[in-house]
């Protein structure tokens, strides 16, 4: 088994996925030659060619509505968007017509597309670079979004990603890109896209959180002392409700923690569904630690912005002491 | 084909199509059925708009030498940014500058030259790579450089950085990080000006809004919707594609269709366009001022592609596989600043003890950029929170618990977040 950090694991899982099938392939803006901004397909197009590891013109719309339109022929395009800010242009492509292509054409079509996008902050990169909108498209029906915060999941859950026929917004948390490093399978494997992990089992409070935020959470468990289970919600859209009415049903009181705004932020659903599943239980009202309702700063400002494990910490003690 | 420089004059419309100029006229004779004519074929709506004429000017020209203290001025203008960039580089890697960083080396004479073409209080709009663009405006190098460092001092108190340069004394509108995105932008600047002055005034036009693009947002489709607009109303927009051959890394043969000649794609908005070398400030500036006043004498839009070459990455992370070092020391060869100095040595302008004690003054205005934004503060936490709203509302808070935020006095329990008047 290999040690690999995210970005080898996402690398690992595109040439396992391409060489299994044919119909797989990659587009986006200085993907091949350059082997992407991040340089997490570094070394692709020189294995697979540049018919089916695509440079293409700096144009997220066309980008993305090409890949829309290579999908509904039965091709699994991979389209990469170089920031979570890039988004924008591509954006009505992606809601009004990725997501809805199925349910317009009453199934007559679906769009088994992967939409790579490195996401969130914590590199000291302003804003455009350092978003976090998952919300937006977990608020579009017809999208899934998947986030995973380890090797292992990246490459179980792209796998999963990639062989989904419909649409997935595969967000990549630029902060860990190579923060660590662990065990990843070499043989291809799958995780199931809706399915939270327990990263951690306890029993005074739990944690849900998802992206480079569980990261925060382990440590703020850590240093907390206190017998805590963290939910890693790996995928965002569809949400393992369960996981989470399972936990918080045990504890009693719960911790939403992500790096988006807090209002509208994918907190406030967690919250609800919380509150609509496990009210009798609640020991305390939900607390969320978030971002600000600002735009995202520019560096020296970024890690007050983004929540860390002393917030979290201070989230858990009055939680705790509700 | 080629108009000679030296020549001078009025704005001389030397097209490349083999038909110049004669709007809808092989059409004027198609039939019209019906009496219905949706398509324009039959009728010459606007006789005044030349279908976008092209006007290459020459590589390599002996354009003429402006007058000595404007000659100096650019000489001194380009060997500040190259000097600010080359700190700026330096402080990146020191990690003083955090993100993202795009110096703007070899191409300094495409701001020099635009900028010294046009009045100061026509708009000026541009994209990430602006550090240079500021400085030719009249930014000071502190306020760029404290804005790259993340400091209260900044142009945008530091919560922009790099890509965000603003300068509203100096009508720069920024400064933007979404590729193509700020040439609409310039678009309604240019609306701007021409409702200002010629509607809401009652005058003729006195403005006009230049913006700048690269070569990759050629693709982006906001690029094509702002010309169509500048083109469809007739706006004074100056729209200056600074084509330096590649789109972070991809040459423009492999990213851009017509790549070679992508005035071609003002053509299709009736706009008229000019290639201008780029790398001689002398040719920016003389060309630059003639398509600024002419465009402020029409009232119509003009498209420059604007020949360059950046001699750095894209970025400071860039390996620059795509292309050889054979061919940057080719462009390096060619280096504006040298090409100019040359000319003022030559012509008894600048003599070599002249030029050093210039270069020790930008170098020092450089260094002390640096020491300035070493010392600026950092923005105070509370500025996580302001200019989201004119009216500030609050309290933008990132937890339930808004004592979380520091500052406010601790209470037991929880305090929910219903009435923003009672936060913090």
């Amino acid at each position: 088994m290999a040690t690999l950090n995210l970005v080898q694991a996402i690398n690992l899982a595109l040439i396992q996925e391409m060489e299994k099938d044919d119909r797989v392939l990659l587009m986006g803006e200085d993907i091949g030659l350059n082997g992407g901004v991040f340089r997490v397909t570094e070394g692709l197009q020189a294995r697979f060619g540049k018919e089916r590891v695509v440079d293409t013109p700096l144009a997220e719309s066309g980008i993305i509505g090409t890949a829309i339109g290579l999908a509904m022929a039965g091709l699994r395009p991979i389209p990469e968007i170089q920031f979570e800010g890039f988004l924008g242009p591509a954006y009505d492509q992606i809601c009004s017509h990725a997501a809805r292509m199925r349910s317009r054409t009453r199934g007559a079509f679906t769009v088994p597309l992967t939409i790579r996008v490195p996401v969130g902050g914590g590199i000291h990169a302003p804003e455009l670079h350092s978003d976090s909108p998952e919300a937006i498209y977990a608020h579009t029906p017809g999208l899934k979004v998947v986030m995973p915060s380890s090797p292992y999941d990246a490459k179980g859950l792209l796998i999963s990603a990639i062989r989904d026929p419909d649409p997935v917004i595969y967000f990549e948390p630029k902060r860990i890109y190579r923060a660590f490093r662990e065990e990843v399978p070499e043989d291809e494997y799958t995780l199931p896209i809706g399915k939270a992990r327990t990263v951690s089992e306890g029993n005074e409070l739990t944690i849900v959180s998802w992206g480079a935020s569980v990261v925060q959470c382990m440590q703020a468990i850590e240093n907390s002392g206190r017998d805590i289970e963290l939910i890693d919600l790996r995928t965002i859209y569809p949400f393992d409700i369960d996981a989470v009415e399972a936990s918080v049903s045990k504890t009693g009181r719960c911790v939403v923690v992500h790096e988006a705004p807090l209002t509208c932020g994918f907190g406030a659903e967690i919250s609800a569904r919380i509150m609509e599943r496990c009210f009798l239980h609640l020991e305390a009202p939900v607390q969320r630690v978030a971002g600000f309702d600002t735009t995202m700063p520019y560096y020296k400002l970024e890690l007050d912005y983004l929540p860390d494990a002393a917030r979290v910490g201070r989230a858990i003690e009055d939680c705790l002491a509700y | 084909m080629l108009d000679s420089p030296a020549a001078g004059g009025g704005l001389v419309m030397n097209t490349l199509m083999s038909s110049p100029a004669q709007p809808a006229s092989s059409h004027a004779s198609s039939p019209v059925s019906g009496g219905f004519d949706v398509h324009g074929l039959g009728i010459d709506a606007r006789p005044d708009t030349a279908p976008g004429a092209v006007r290459v000017s020459p590589t390599n020209g002996q354009w003429p030498m402006v007058e000595p203290g404007l000659a100096l001025q650019f000489l001194r203008k380009m060997v500040l940014v190259r000097e600010f960039e080359v700190r700026c580089m330096q402080a990146y890697q020191d990690k003083k500058i955090g993100g993202f960083c795009h110096v703007y080396i070899g191409q300094e004479a495409v701001a020099v030259g635009c900028n010294a073409a046009l009045r100061p209080d026509d708009p000026m709009v541009t994209a990430y790579r602006d550090h240079g663009h500021a400085l030719a405006r009249g930014m000071s190098a502190r306020a760029c450089m404290a804005e790259m460092f993340g400091k209260v001092d900044g142009c945008a108190k530091g919560k922009g950085g790099s890509m965000h340069m603003f300068d509203r004394a100096n009508n720069l509108f920024g400064g933007h990080g979404i590729v193509g995105a700020q040439v609409p932008l310039g678009v309604g600047l240019a609306f701007a000006c021409k409702y200002e002055d010629e509607v809401m005034a009652g005058g003729a036009l006195k403005r006009v809004a230049m913006s700048f693009l690269g070569d990759g947002a050629l693709n982006q489709g906001s690029f094509h919707e702002g010309m169509n607009l500048a083109g469809l109303l007739d706006l004074p927009a100056i729209i200056v594609c600074e084509n330096n051959g590649y789109s972070m890394g991809t040459a423009i043969s492999r990213g851009t269709t017509m790549g070679h000649q992508i005035t071609a794609k003002a053509q299709a908005y009736g706009i008229d366009a000019y290639e201008v070398d780029g790398m001689d400030v002398l040719s920016v500036y003389h060309e630059m001022h003639r398509i600024v006043e002419h465009c402020r004498a029409t009232s119509r839009p003009a498209f420059v592609d604007m020949r360059t070459y950046r001699y750095k990455g894209h970025s400071m992370s860039d390996p620059r596989k795509y292309r050889t070092r054979e061919e940057e020391a080719h462009y390096e060869a060619d280096d504006p600043i040298g090409r100019l100095k040359a000319r003022l040595e030559e012509e008894g302008i600048l003599a070599e003890a002249g030029f050093k004690a210039m270069l020790k003054e930008v170098r020092a205005e450089a260094k002390d950029s640096v020491e300035f934004s070493d010392a600026s503060p950092a923005p105070d936490l509370a500025e996580l929170h302001t200019d989201v709203f004119v009216e500030p509302w609050g309290p933008y808070t990132g937890s339930s618990d808004p004592k979380m935020l520091g500052g406010a006095p601790r209470v037991p329990g929880f305090r929910a977040i219903s009435n923003p008047e009672t936060q913090l």
